[in-house]
């Protein structure tokens, strides 16, 4: 292991108390978490359980009513922390006329700012991130025409060009066949071994144990957090799966009776 | 033998209508990159209708005065525009739904304001302009708009393509998505202020999607679709204007039918997205596995 990922390994996502409601109401409340970075971490929970929520307030989308959200040292304003929040795939306009490289310059906007000019830097920086990703022979291609495990890795390259340290990926899995669901487990527990945190919310508990190396329980608040062999067990989804948190449905109706 | 092309322009009248339609024609066309990817047509129309209270306010206060017409329009367009963006925050109604309350109220103002003008206001000429007749402050006026959007598109035009395609990564980014959103609709409806004298608020709406609409069926690069929306408006403009000159038809409809064949043929014969040319291509492959396949062929047929 090199110094520079050994010092990437110390850093920790810290979060300390934090509630975040939709019109009073908390979707995921008083929530205390801390991860290291160099791990590989499911976030695992039904419909409505504040994954998407979770994400949306870590990168600073989203106002949090209490507490706080702290990455060695940068707070959770928007562009401050070095961490890069990947949408769900359905949510993308794939028509947009971009090529895949034009994708992973976009991640450069933060070091150029709105005039600097795209230097000699930046493009070995954008030539280094296709190249992890796979991706040098498809980097003149428009994006809707790659398969979804390649626009998942585009969107990485992306993020690895912004220079991110942590990865937040909304349902990375959902629509990839075995054989991407691999490769794309394998890419990010890559990420992970070099010092990066990945933190993606997923739905299968089949394969969990294969691709994740911690879990994350959520449910509203927070159910389990630890490594995959100790907290993976039946209780705990029994637990996260069948729980009626706060903000479930029963509760809404009687509140507003 | 180029007399016809020269002819027209004897005339002074002629003259301004060419300048307009080059200036006009391609700032709208270079923002119409931002209207179709953004899908902003249906805002660009109801704010087009927007301008009517305040050309009637303009009026009312200051005359026939294109200074008048000019800010009074602005204000209006804003103030729909910003109230439907402050509505739909503040409470539960989408922006279409108070955007569609807002520009009728304003367009119904408008209809009752006029009433009140002294001076006899056409509302044909207002819907449907009369490039032919403008004047030196409306060229001014041209000029000034878009001496003002197309640099400004052209300066900022990375953290726009970043909003384009993600506003919400693009906010995790640090781009300022809220200001950007208010520059480009304050953009849009000086744009369309500037092409009223020309073509009219109703056919305004056809310079700021038809070019760039048509460049996307052929191209999948965003210069493209600035530079060649802009070109293709001017192209486009200049075409109708010079259409409605030997054939003595209406100059604003000219032009937005020119544009409006130039779209259709793309939709038709477009080598890449058209369609005639897709049901043409074999249906099933695509290029790369098609030569693949047909090398194999040949190598068996070469073999047998």
């Amino acid at each position: 292991m090199s110094e520079k990922e050994k010092q990437l390994m110390s850093h920790r996502l810290e979060i300390k108390n934090l509630t975040i409601s939709y019109h009073r109401l908390p979707a995921v409340h008083h929530l205390n978490l801390e991860i290291h970075c160099g791990n590989c971490v499911a976030l695992l929970g039904p419909n409505g359980a504040g994954k998407t929520t979770l994400f949306k307030a870590i990168v600073g989308q989203l106002p949090s009513e209490t507490g706080s959200v702290v990455f060695h040292g940068h707070g959770a304003r928007a562009g401050e922390m070095p961490v890069t929040y990947l949408p769900q795939r359905s949510q993308i306009d794939w028509d947009f006329p971009l090529t895949v490289r034009g994708l992973v310059e976009m991640g450069r906007f933060r070091k150029l700012g709105w005039w600097r000019r795209f230097g000699e830097a930046d493009r070995l920086a954008v030539d280094a991130a296709l190249a992890t990703m796979h991706l040098s022979d498809f980097a003149d291609r428009q994006i809707c025409a790659l398969s979804g495990g390649q626009q998942q890795r585009a969107f990485l390259a992306r993020s690895l060009a912004q220079e991110a340290h942590v990865f937040l990926l909304d349902e990375p899995f959902a629509g990839l066949d075995k054989r991407s669901q691999d490769a794309l487990g394998q890419t990010l527990r890559d990420l992970a071994a070099q010092g990066n945190l990945v933190i993606a919310s997923h739905h299968d508990l089949k394969n969990v144990t294969d691709l994740f190396n911690q879990i994350i329980f959520l449910n509203g608040e927070l159910i389990a957090f630890g490594d995959t062999a100790e907290v993976f067990t039946p209780e705990n989804i029994a637990k996260t799966y069948t729980m009626e948190a706060f903000s479930g449905v029963t509760h809404h109706d009687d509140l507003v009776n | 033998m180029m007399t016809w092309l020269i002819e027209p322009f004897r005339h002074e009248f002629m003259q301004r209508a060419l300048l307009g339609c080059v200036l006009v024609g391609f700032t709208n066309g270079c923002l119409s990159a931002f209207i179709v990817l953004r899908r902003l047509a249906l805002m660009a129309d109801a704010l087009s209708h927007s301008l009517l209270p305040g050309l009637a306010i303009g009026v009312i206060l200051f005359g026939l005065a294109p200074v008048g017409l000019f800010v009074g329009a602005l204000l209006a367009a804003l103030f729909v525009a910003l109230g439907a963006e402050l509505i739909s925050r503040s409470s539960r109604i989408k922006e279409d739904t108070s955007l569609g309350i807002l520009y009728t109220v304003a367009f119904s103002l408008g209809i009752v304001l006029l009433g009140f003008a002294k001076v006899r206001v056409d509302l044909h000429h207002y819907l449907f302009g009369n490039i032919l007749g403008l004047a030196n402050s409306d060229l001014w006026i041209i000029y000034g708009i878009s001496f003002a959007i197309l640099p400004l598109l052209v300066i900022l035009h990375r953290p726009f393509l970043l909003m384009l395609f993600e506003s919400s990564i693009a906010r995790t980014q640090g781009v300022p998505v809220t200001v950007l959103t208010y520059l480009l609709i304050s953009m849009l409806v000086l744009s369309m202020i500037s092409s009223l004298q020309a073509v009219g608020v109703i056919l305004a709406l056809g310079l700021l999607t038809a070019p760039a609409a048509t460049v996307y069926l052929f191209s999948d690069s965003f210069g493209a679709l600035f530079w060649g929306g802009g070109f293709l408006g001017m192209l486009g403009s200049c075409a109708g204007l010079f259409l409605s000159y030997w054939l003595n038809l209406p100059s604003g409809a000219c032009i937005v039918l020119v544009l409006g064949l130039i779209f259709c043929l793309a939709y038709l014969f477009s080598p890449k997205y058209g369609i005639v040319s897709r049901l043409l291509r074999h249906r099933h492959l695509h290029e790369e596995s098609l030569a693949r396949w047909q090398d194999r062929t040949a190598a068996r047929n070469g073999q047998g």
